[in-house]
């Protein structure tokens, strides 16, 4: 029996992990060692914006979890990100202390503009990374965890639970744009100067930031790999596929989508937070429902049910957003955003990654049969079905 | 749970006076059956006479509006859930063929085992000889041992409904509920399915519906035949079919 994380990594699970790893290590080095104008030389901004994509494809990851495997479509999944980005946030603004504009050691400048006497009971202990750190996790985890509670044991399912995680972001929204709710209102959190005692916006900062994400990254590809390849992703496959055949099979479903939800938004979390000191900025902006249905659609560009996929196409997305948007075809962008969504459903059902598997799997196992046939005329045994 | 103290039936499966209805109509009416540990029962009836109903009920997909079910003599089953039913012992297969399609026909085995379905037991679950050993045993059992690795969804229909019984047997149950096991299946595998099933009756407890009547002879089991959402008629399959009230409502002349 291979250990649990031999056992997830096959072919292309390696090359993702070497690609990324190699990218992790790779770009900040050459932001750093090569001199400035250099040919091979990543300019800063460009170190920022792979960081950004590295945590959109944390993000991917999260919802072709729950979505790809478990066939739970969450159009609010940016509500986890959004939370993970706040606490981070937090963190960030009191780490300001005397230097903001208005010089207060303790209140964030938006909280003395709009007349605090003292600091909200929920920003204390944000002034120390760890309790940030795991208010990152759970807090879209506890979130993820209630809201999961009651929508699976009600056994709300398909179209329905979508429209209600697009309530819950939305509710969020509003929420957060109110000034009296304690986090900035519409401006959001901003300004940050510094993360663990490092400038934020110093090149070497960001070039740590990147390497992180990457990291995460591979961790979350990890760990979703080691939950789709265990026998707990068969019966996710399996409630995706026949939910009340697998509840009479005595699983009890509503346990395995709680499960998978908590522990889907809790990477979402993380990502948000990765993603927040790398843009700058955090505000409810990013609970807006249609940030949350474009998360969805890189997942479908890029294949649902493949976790490579998932993270390939938030990147091949945002890689065509950015270049789109900073265009002439600018205003497009949202028309383009759509038709790539309505063809890739049309044209592509399973995504690039999944149509390259079609494609490449039989041809494959044709191969390998072959060489199995080769090796029997060869008077070899052939080997044993290793065991699954 | 709710067990009660004492044994109020010797049978493995007993319904007395349940009714449902939806909406008004009245799926079920008064109905009481009673099944032995270890036989098996075929159920006949013509279309709504009440058959999956029943099922659902004994399954706790439906709540009864009002009746006594109770397995094994000392479990009200009107007051579990699906999962709690399938885990204390009863078993289902569905009219229409479902077996996890993206999945291979051991995988599908392999979850229909009757281990630890707990979160925790599934994502630290390793594969082990004993578990192997029984889902070669039912392969050969259900005849598709050389379609292992296939995709239970490029199974023929036929092979789709050994393979979903095959689940059961995995499963282990004490009781079999089998909806309608060879609807679309040819001669030959008509045959094998009776052939499949007095195999698996010798240590489980069955009740299968079916409307092909050659199949229900070819079991030679007590007949109950349904109609209304009542017993219309009950023996063996020749003093059923030759019962005046079961020809005018379902054999016909």
């Amino acid at each position: 029996m291979p250990h649990v994380l031999t056992r997830s990594l096959d072919r292309a699970s390696t090359l993702f992990i070497l690609i990324v790893a190699g990218l992790g290590i790779l770009i900040p080095l050459s932001n750093l060692l090569l001199p400035e104008g250099s040919f091979f030389q990543v300019p800063t901004y460009l170190v920022a914006l792979w960081g950004k994509y590295a945590c959109y494809a944390i993000l991917a990851l999260s919802i072709d979890l729950i979505w790809g495997y478990c066939g739970i479509l969450s159009l609010g999944h940016g509500a986890f990100f959004a939370l993970g980005g706040y606490a981070m946030g937090m963190y960030l603004m009191r780490q300001i202390g005397s230097r903001g504009v208005y010089g207060n050691p303790i209140l964030p400048d938006f909280m003395v503009f709009l007349n605090y006497p003292s600091l909200p009971w929920y920003w204390h202990g944000f002034d120390m990374f760890w309790f940030a750190a795991l208010m990152v996790v759970l807090v879209p985890g506890l979130l993820a965890f209630a809201f999961g509670w009651f929508a699976f044991r009600s056994r709300v399912t398909g179209v329905y639970l979508s429209i209600i995680t697009q309530a819950m972001t939305y509710a969020l929204l509003l929420g957060f744009f109110r000034n009296d709710f304690g986090f900035g209102g519409n401006n959001g959190l901003t300004d940050f100067k510094d993360i663990l005692g490092f400038n934020v916006q110093a090149e070497g900062t960001r070039c740590a930031l990147f390497f992180l994400s990457c990291a995460a990254l591979i961790a979350a590809f990890l760990i979703c790999r080691a939950v789709v390849t265990s026998k707990l992703g068969k019966v996710l496959v399996a409630i995706r596929d026949a939910e009340s055949r697998t509840r009479f099979l005595g699983y009890r479903v509503e346990s395995y989508k709680l499960f998978v939800f908590t522990l889907s938004a809790c990477m979402a979390g993380v990502a948000g937070a990765l993603y927040v000191p790398q843009v700058g900025i955090i505000n409810p902006s990013e609970f807006a429902p249609g940030n949350s249905i474009e998360a969805v659609i890189w997942v479908a560009v890029g294949g649902r049910g493949t976790l490579t996929g998932a993270a390939l196409g938030a990147v091949v997305v945002n890689y065509a957003k950015t270049f789109f948007t900073s265009g002439a075809l600018a205003p497009y962008w949202l028309f383009m955003l759509g038709a790539l969504f309505i063809l890739v459903t049309l044209l592509l059902p399973k995504g690039i990654v999944g149509t390259f598997n079609a494609w490449w799997e039989p041809w494959k196992a044709g191969r390998d049969a072959d060489a199995a046939s080769a090796a029997r005329e060869d008077g070899a045994e052939p080997k044993p079905n290793p065991a699954e | 749970m709710n067990v009660m103290d004492t044994r109020k039936t010797s049978a493995m499966l007993y319904l007395d006076g349940v009714h449902v209805s939806f909406d008004g109509f009245h799926a079920i009416n008064n109905l009481s059956l009673a099944l032995e540990p270890g036989e098996m029962r075929a159920i006949i009836g013509p279309n709504g006479a009440g058959k999956t109903t029943m099922m659902d009920i004994i399954t706790g997909k439906t709540r009864p509006d009002e009746g006594v079910v109770l397995f094994d003599g000392t479990v009200d089953l009107t007051r579990l859930d699906e999962t709690r039913i399938a885990e204390l012992g009863i078993g289902r297969k569905f009219q229409k063929p479902t077996v996890f399609e993206s999945q291979t026909v051991q995988d599908n085995l392999l979850l229909a085992l009757n281990v630890d379905h707990s979160v925790k037991g599934t994502l630290f679950w390793r594969s082990n000889a004993e578990e192997s050993e029984r889902i070669d045993k039912v392969l050969e059992t259900i005849r598709l041992t050389d379609a292992r690795d296939r995709l239970a969804g490029s199974l023929s229909h036929g092979q789709k409904q050994w393979l979903e019984i095959g689940m059961l047997l995995a499963q282990d149950p004490k009781v079999l509920l089998v909806d309608e096991p060879v609807a679309g299946m040819t001669d030959v595998e008509t045959h094998l399915t009776a052939e499949l099933l007095k195999e698996i009756n010798r240590n489980h407890t069955i009740m299968v519906v079916e409307h092909d009547m050659t199949f229900v002879r070819e079991l030679g089991v007590k007949v109950t035949c349904l109609h209304e959402g009542s017993v219309l008629a009950e023996g063996t399959i020749d003093d059923v079919s030759a019962n005046e009230r079961v020809i005018e409502v379902y054999l016909g002349r």
